[in-house]
């Protein structure tokens, strides 16, 4: 073994061997997926398939839902899988930017923390609240589930891969996902702490005051596609080779900062901030049902970056990669990419006060979303007195993108940020203002 | 038709924000605070009392618990102020380890002090962890020199218990040579960070009249732009010989506050660097009787600890222990002004300024 040490120099060898293995490990994961992407290409003729192999052996009613059912399962189990991973993922991207490891202890790379977390959940006792509302106080961790799950139907995952293809999609989500505050408010307000309550009441607050920029928002992406279908608004993008996020930048910040404050991530996670009401609405709850509202939470995080993919980011576009790539697993990425960008925003931002928030909302968001929305209007006028969008909505992008900056700038000259310039706020220093016998002017008061 | 109506809520004696066992009892009117209470006393030790049972060198122990953030700084009080009674002359190099040791230990808890109030402010812990990268390598070098990390229990009557093992200086150098580009690169992230500035710019502004009505010191009494500094105005250990000057803030809000402790930490790397540059050789410490027993009388010392003025007021009745011994602790006096700042203000606002004032209930409670 020392001749192989003093030849190979020991501790070398073993590096290279684990950098080797590495590289031939990813080798055979990028062919080995390949070949299973290939044979998985289009997961909507298994469905086709299953629906024809029941309507051959029953009615058609039967087969179609049977095949629902089936479809509603791989939404819930895929759900049920972003939950387990999404919860390892986020604890360990935010250890990173902690300098910190993170849950490496159960199983490979920490991979299995998720299922230890779920069954030491499960095990701890359920507390109700001697004084709360026992019905309403055991309903809203199961009932708010429901929205979170819901509002996944519409989602076009792939060309024919759209569990709910209905042409009223944004007006579902939107709908389906209001369904949350009034959930919340009964968590909050059954729990009769009054932490609970001031979280609920800020839930409250800010969903109302943030669903009319989240509409405008959505409203610009409707006129511009003429249609509320997902699948017809990749499409769309898709058509006239442009993202709509950068036709309307406004538009995506507007749904992605707004949505952030919807389901309280950081900076606006006002409703649980934790230095200040310790948990908010669901402070009272112990066990699985604490952990069923974090679940929700990391759920909705991701569902929103489905829902940017799939209004701003084309979908499951991505430059004729999704020829090779099952488009599904394009999605899946772009989605993941906004849930990272969510784990940074949580990472480094400290968080807005309400007050700041509601400012923020009425002040900014609301007035500026409608002059957007009016410029494109007004563009999507001018565009339609065309057979072909051409090289005007390119024109058009470059135009929205300089009026976003504009208007940013015009904002925040007139909610003047001038007394925020850091040269003007940095200490002075003793020696500068002469010392002690600078303050012989203050006099004690009493 | 609206009731408005005032409830009560308890901030602590559990809370994240509350740095320790601190209760404050609130009424509020939908966000805003009307009233405040504040209880202290959930961390009381009865330390002051303990300490006439023990001798002069038993109590320093109990010094380190008082401000555990600021073990070293509360050592150096205490045996100062014995030494003023006792007449104990320390040994030129014990006093020029004391100067590192301190100014090591004032970095170390301001880093703690800014973390935390960043993450009061809502940063999901991430400055915390941050500033505790650079604590971490100075507790180290507090380990290595006399094995302990919070509660060092290093200081002696008449020099320091240990001299710092050799591989001490490199390391001390090297952190040294880093921690001012460590400074600046929170001072990036931090200092012009829109939302850090919103939230703490404005906050909890503390007039100078008030503060020295209110007998504050320390950061908070510098925030408010006082350039009180006991090292200053009253040097001991020789802090008259290093070049050094004093940050002050300008409006005495909580962005203030913070500020000026990051401009002291540059400030401490300078002192730390004088006095490496003339650590003179020699003893560490000087013999003093194993039951020292300073003559009757009495001594009221004080040192310009991370929080402020530290004071310890001690009696001796010629005996082997204090008669009586109080400690001046600048967390409870800071706290005073809380709820001047905070009635009036909403739960956020009163989160950020208490962070900002930076208290440590041990010191409080003693």
């Amino acid at each position: 073994m020392s001749f192989f040490n003093q030849v190979f120099k020991g501790p070398q060898l073993a590096y290279y061997f684990k950098k080797i293995s590495i590289a031939v490990f990813i080798f055979i994961v990028i062919v080995a997926g390949y070949f299973f992407s290939q044979l998985f290409f289009d997961l909507s003729k298994f469905s086709q398939f299953i629906f024809d192999f029941v309507l051959q052996r029953s009615n058609y009613n039967f087969a179609y839902f049977t095949s629902s059912i089936i479809g509603a399962l791989g939404i819930i189990s895929f759900v049920g899988l972003v939950l387990l991973v999404g919860s390892w993922v986020e604890r360990r991207v935010i250890a990173k930017f902690q300098i910190r490891v993170g849950p490496n202890r159960v199983g490979p790379f920490g991979l299995l923390q998720p299922i230890a977390d779920a069954i030491k959940l499960m095990q701890k006792e359920v507390l109700v609240p001697a004084i709360a509302d026992k019905t309403l106080f055991l309903i809203p961790p199961v009932a708010i589930f429901l929205p979170a799950i819901l509002a996944w139907g519409p989602i076009p995952w792939a060309p024919n891969m759209s569990y709910l293809n209905i042409n009223v999609g944004i007006l579902y989500v939107f709908a389906v996902s209001s369904l949350t505050v009034p959930i919340i408010f009964f968590a909050g307000w059954s729990s009769m702490n009054h932490y609970a309550l001031l979280g609920s009441m800020r839930t409250v607050a800010m969903m109302v005051s943030y669903e009319i920029p989240i509409s405008l928002s959505l409203l610009s992406v409707a006129i511009i596609t003429g249609t509320l279908n997902f699948s017809e608004i990749v499409l769309w993008q898709s058509t006239n080779s442009i993202w709509l996020g950068l036709f309307m930048p406004f538009s995506l910040f507007t749904f992605f900062f707004a949505s952030t404050a919807e389901i309280n991530r950081t900076p606006n996670d006002i409703a649980e901030a934790e230095s200040e009401i310790v948990a908010g609405y669901h402070i009272e709850y112990s066990g699985m049902k604490a952990g069923l509202f974090m679940a929700v939470e990391l759920g909705n995080a991701v569902l929103l970056g489905a829902l940017v993919t799939s209004l701003f980011l084309n979908g499951w576009f991505l430059f004729g990669i999704e020829k090779f790539v099952p488009p599904y697993i394009i999605f899946i990425g772009k989605t993941v990419a906004i849930y990272l960008l969510l784990i940074w925003l949580r990472a480094t931002f400290p968080r807005f006060r309400l007050d700041q928030l509601m400012n923020f909302a009425w002040k900014t968001l609301i007035p500026v979303s409608i002059i957007n929305f009016f410029v494109i209007a007004i563009e999507v006028t001018i565009l339609n007195q065309f057979q072909s969008t051409g090289i005007l909505i390119y024109i058009f992008a470059l135009f929205n993108i300089f009026l976003f900056l504009g208007l940013i700038v015009v904002w925040s000259k007139i909610f003047s940020v001038d007394k925020f310039q850091p040269e003007k706020i940095q200490p002075k220093f003793a020696g500068e203002i002469g010392g002690l016998e600078a303050m012989k002017g203050v006099k004690s008061v009493d | 038709m609206t009731v408005e109506e005032q409830y009560e809520l308890n901030i602590g004696p559990q809370h994240p924000s509350t740095h320790g066992v601190f209760r404050i009892k609130v009424a509020m009117n939908g966000e805003t605070i009307e009233d405040l209470d504040m209880i202290v006393g959930y961390l009381h030790r009865s330390m002051e009392k303990l300490s006439e049972e023990r001798t002069f060198t038993q109590n320093i122990p109990f010094t380190d618990r008082a401000d555990y953030l600021a073990a070293m700084s509360n050592n150096l009080g205490y045996c100062l102020a014995i030494e003023k009674l006792a007449n104990v002359i320390p040994p030129q190099r014990a006093t020029v380890l004391r100067v590192i040791f301190a100014e090591l230990q004032r970095i170390a808890s301001h880093a703690m002090a800014n973390g935390t109030l960043v993450s009061d402010a809502g940063a999901w812990q991430t400055p915390l962890l941050y500033m505790f990268r650079e604590r971490e390598k100075i507790l180290d070098l507090f380990e290595m020199t006399c094995g302990a990390r919070l509660t060092t229990n290093y200081m002696r009557i008449g020099g320091v218990a240990f001299e710092p093992p050799d591989e001490f200086y490199p390391l001390l150098n090297e952190l040294l040579g880093e921690l001012p580009d460590k400074v600046d690169e929170y001072m990036d992230l931090l200092s012009t960070n829109e939302i850090f500035i919103a939230r703490t710019k404005e906050v909890g502004i503390i007039s100078p009249e008030d503060a020295i009505n209110a007998s504050l010191s320390g950061p908070a009494l510098r925030g408010s732009g006082v350039p009180w500094d006991l090292r200053k105005a009253e040097p001991y250990c020789d802090y008259e010989n290093y070049s050094f000057d004093v940050p002050v803030g300008n409006t005495g809000d909580s962005y203030d506050r913070f500020m000026v402790r990051m401009f002291e930490v540059k400030e401490s790397i300078k002192i730390i660097k004088q006095a490496l540059n003339e650590l003179p050789s020699g003893m560490h410490k000087t013999q003093i009787p194993l039951a020292l027993r300073p003559e009757p009388g009495q001594v009221y010392y004080r040192t310009e600890g991370p929080r402020g003025e530290l004071g310890y007021f001690v009696i001796s009745d010629g005996g082997p222990a204090p008669y009586r011994m109080h400690i001046r602790a600048p967390s409870l006096i800071n706290l005073s002004l809380l709820k001047q700042l905070a009635v009036g203000s909403s739960l956020p606002d009163a989160v950020v300024t208490l962070g900002s004032i930076d208290i440590v209930v041990g010191e409080i409670d003693r």
